[in-house]
């Protein structure tokens, strides 16, 4: 038994799940206050994207990785800002909004990689510090699991509770949610619903950037082109099996990083050879099943997805 | 007289302008990669038309965007973004080529249909997933479509990697099989690529065309498109006619995917996502969903993926440019209140914002 369990070693594996959890939940959390307000956002794989390049080209030029960190949330936010134009000002439809920011994140990122990073010859920035909590971290299990993290997987501990707490036991949140559910409802309440929807597609932007910066400087401490390889639509889906909540989302971003280990496992411990690409299916099945209703219905904000015209 | 204008206002000079600031902002993002948009575009143009068989092989990259903008386009008139184009093109491919490969020795003018056929049923089965979720459950068919699209890339990737499934054997790399002789799509020009699916890309477009404005289908599916309720009142099945559009769509993409090993690739490899779904939607938008305008914007789109080699060899700008000037293009397209503005015009023609007749909050009165 003691053998078995330090083959399976599940204290490297619960921590190895957390840390790839880190820019799934944090995009996860992005989308959840943007369609909370009303405003259904795909966009989520091209924040990242941009969010990774700005923040290590800034890391790379300044040669400091908290700048680099900073100026991923801040692209972020710039480009989700255009979402929140084309969207909410121009009303043109979410989806190709959306869509418009993915194919840009590509495009703009390719490029100028091209240009000034692939040959630059000078030493990366580095990756972000682990930093040990003094006392937690020699907590066993628990200690080595939350407490020996680098800083992108703090905050997004941090703002999971962040989030929950605006969402629901603020003004702001039930603003927030008044907007996505009934708008006209929530104007003729006072509320100015393009005002919400601004700045919650913005946030999103924040939070969807600050995951980006996982990839570039908390992984790695490189960029690759299309390095978020479609994360950001397992986040969208992670927000959905989460059913539009915090701590759901995290639940449900924990489980899909999770199933890749758990299935390399597998094969080395039980000797089970389960085809890799089945547990690769896992979120998107499940959040096929979740959007059919059979396992506890997902329900999203009643007008998500709609633009909305001032009187 | 009014009409004839607004029409040219809204199906032609729009898309126009809107393709000529889309290159406005991709030249900008070439000054800022310190490279000549001057050059960096005639690169591209000869990449696309004049250099030796460029042209033919702009046709052979438009081949599939014709397909594929169609599929997209009919989805559209039935109110359906189905964004689940590339994975369709993935599964029609898949079926495709496993019949292409499995049958021997027939003459071309029997497996080629097969193919074809199994192709267009692969893609059509696929895609009535999502149309079946949605008729049934409500399920939101852009995020079904999303998460069927990279179930679509797993199942590629499971079965072509697999010994005994669709592997080929003794092959460096994983890919399947590859077709039989008789199954390849013939060549137009000898010496270059382009092969007789680019004509049956073209009469897709006559055929869809038809189907759409002309039969009693395409009359329940544009009613679905323009009031769900209005369709239910009339007596029609509107989840039948959303997982029937979602079918046709499906058959379209898949059709884009078998053309493409037939006439092309002639094996599949598990190396997926091209970005075919994206590229398709932008099509689709371009040409206003009608699809004759699928073909100009198919032939934009060919030109641009076709030519954006030539031009990273020959100025070092990347290839990657073409997606600024694409994105650009859609949100000049989907946003003509900027086109308006730019032109000050007086009455910029707002209403087809609505790309898939989606509700608007707007004031009732």
């Amino acid at each position: 038994m003691s053998e078995f369990l330090q083959q399976l070693d599940p204290v490297s594996l619960l921590s190895i799940t957390l840390i790839t959890a880190t820019p799934l939940t944090l995009a996860a959390l992005g989308g959840m206050m943007c369609e909370r307000s009303g405003v259904v956002n795909i966009a989520l794989e091209g924040i990242m994207l941009t969010g990774a390049f700005i923040g290590y080209a800034v890391a790379f030029f300044t040669h400091n990785l908290w700048i680099g960190v900073a100026a991923a949330v801040l692209s972020g936010m710039i480009i989700a800002s255009l979402h929140a134009v084309l969207s909410i000002s121009l009303l043109v439809d979410q989806i190709v909004s959306g869509m418009v920011i993915n194919i840009m994140a590509v495009g703009i990122t390719g490029v100028f990689y091209r240009t000034y990073l692939e040959s630059a010859t000078s030493a990366g920035p580095g990756t972000l510090p682990h930093w040990n909590v003094p006392v937690l971290s020699s907590i066993p299990v628990i200690g080595p699991i939350f407490f020996e993290n680098q800083f992108v997987t703090y905050a997004m501990l941090v703002l999971i509770l962040v989030v929950h707490f605006v969402l629901f036991r603020t003004v702001w949140g039930l603003r927030t949610r008044a907007c996505g559910e009934h708008p006209r409802a929530a104007e003729t309440a006072g509320i100015n619903v393009h005002f919400v929807r601004y700045v919650n597609v913005i946030t999103s932007g924040a939070l969807a950037g600050l995951g980006g910066a996982y990839f570039s400087l908390q992984q790695i401490g490189n960029f690759l082109p299309n390095m978020t390889g479609g994360r950001g639509y397992i986040a969208l889906a992670a927000m959905i099996f989460g059913k539009w909540t915090p701590v759901g989302a995290f639940g449900a971003s924990l489980l899909f990083s999770g199933s890749d280990q758990i299935g390399s496992r597998m094969q080395s411990v039980f000797h089970v050879q389960i085809p890799l690409q089945f547990l690769g299916m896992l979120p998107y099945l499940l959040t096929i099943v979740v959007l059919a209703g059979a396992m506890g219905r997902a329900i999203a904000p009643a007008a998500v997805g709609r633009p909305y015209k001032k009187e | 007289m009014a009409g004839w204008r607004r029409w040219l206002l809204s199906a032609v000079l729009v898309p126009l302008v809107s393709v000529i600031c889309g290159f406005a902002v991709g030249a900008i993002a070439i000054v800022a990669a310190g490279a000549d948009p001057l050059m960096a575009y005639s690169a591209l143009f000869a990449g696309a038309f004049t250099n030796h068989n460029a042209l033919a092989e702009t046709l052979v990259s438009t081949t599939p965007y014709v397909l594929l903008g169609l599929a997209v386009a009919i989805g559209f008139r039935a109110g359906l973004f189905n964004i689940g184009a590339e994975g369709q093109f993935y599964i029609g491919s898949l079926s495709g080529v496993f019949v292409a490969y499995s049958i021997r020795g027939l003459p071309g003018i029997v497996e080629v249909p097969l193919a074809m056929i199994a192709g267009m049923l692969g893609g059509a089965l696929w895609a009535s997933i999502a149309g079946a979720l949605k008729a049934r459950f409500g399920a939101h068919e852009v995020i079904t479509t999303i998460m069927l699209n990279y179930v679509s890339f797993l199942v590629a990737s499971y079965l072509v990697d697999t010994p005994g499934l669709m592997l080929a054997r003794n092959v460096s790399t994983p890919r399947t099989p590859d077709i039989d002789a008789g199954a390849v799509l013939p060549n137009l020009i000898p010496g270059s690529r382009l092969h007789l699916g680019f004509v049956l890309a073209l009469l897709a477009v006559p055929i869809v065309w038809f189907l759409i404005e002309r039969t009693t289908i395409g009359f329940r599916l544009r009613a679905v498109g323009f009031n769900q309720n209005a369709a239910r009142a009339a007596g029609m099945s509107v989840g039948r006619t959303i997982v029937l559009t979602m079918a046709l769509s499906g058959a379209l993409a898949g059709a884009a995917g078998i053309v493409q090993i037939l006439g092309v690739n002639f094996h599949m490899t598990d190396t997926v996502a091209a970005g075919y779904g994206f590229d398709a939607i932008a099509v689709a938008l371009l040409a206003r969903s009608n699809p004759w305008g699928v073909l100009p914007a198919a032939l934009l789109f060919g030109a641009l993926h076709n030519g954006a080699s030539f031009m990273q060899l020959e100025t070092q700008v990347s290839a990657d440019l073409i997606s600024i000037v694409q994105a650009s293009v859609i949100i000049f397209v989907a946003a003509p209140a900027i086109v308006g503005w730019l032109f000050r015009l007086r009455r910029a023609p707002t209403e087809t914002v609505a790309i898939t007749q989606r509700e608007v909050d707007a004031p009732t009165t």
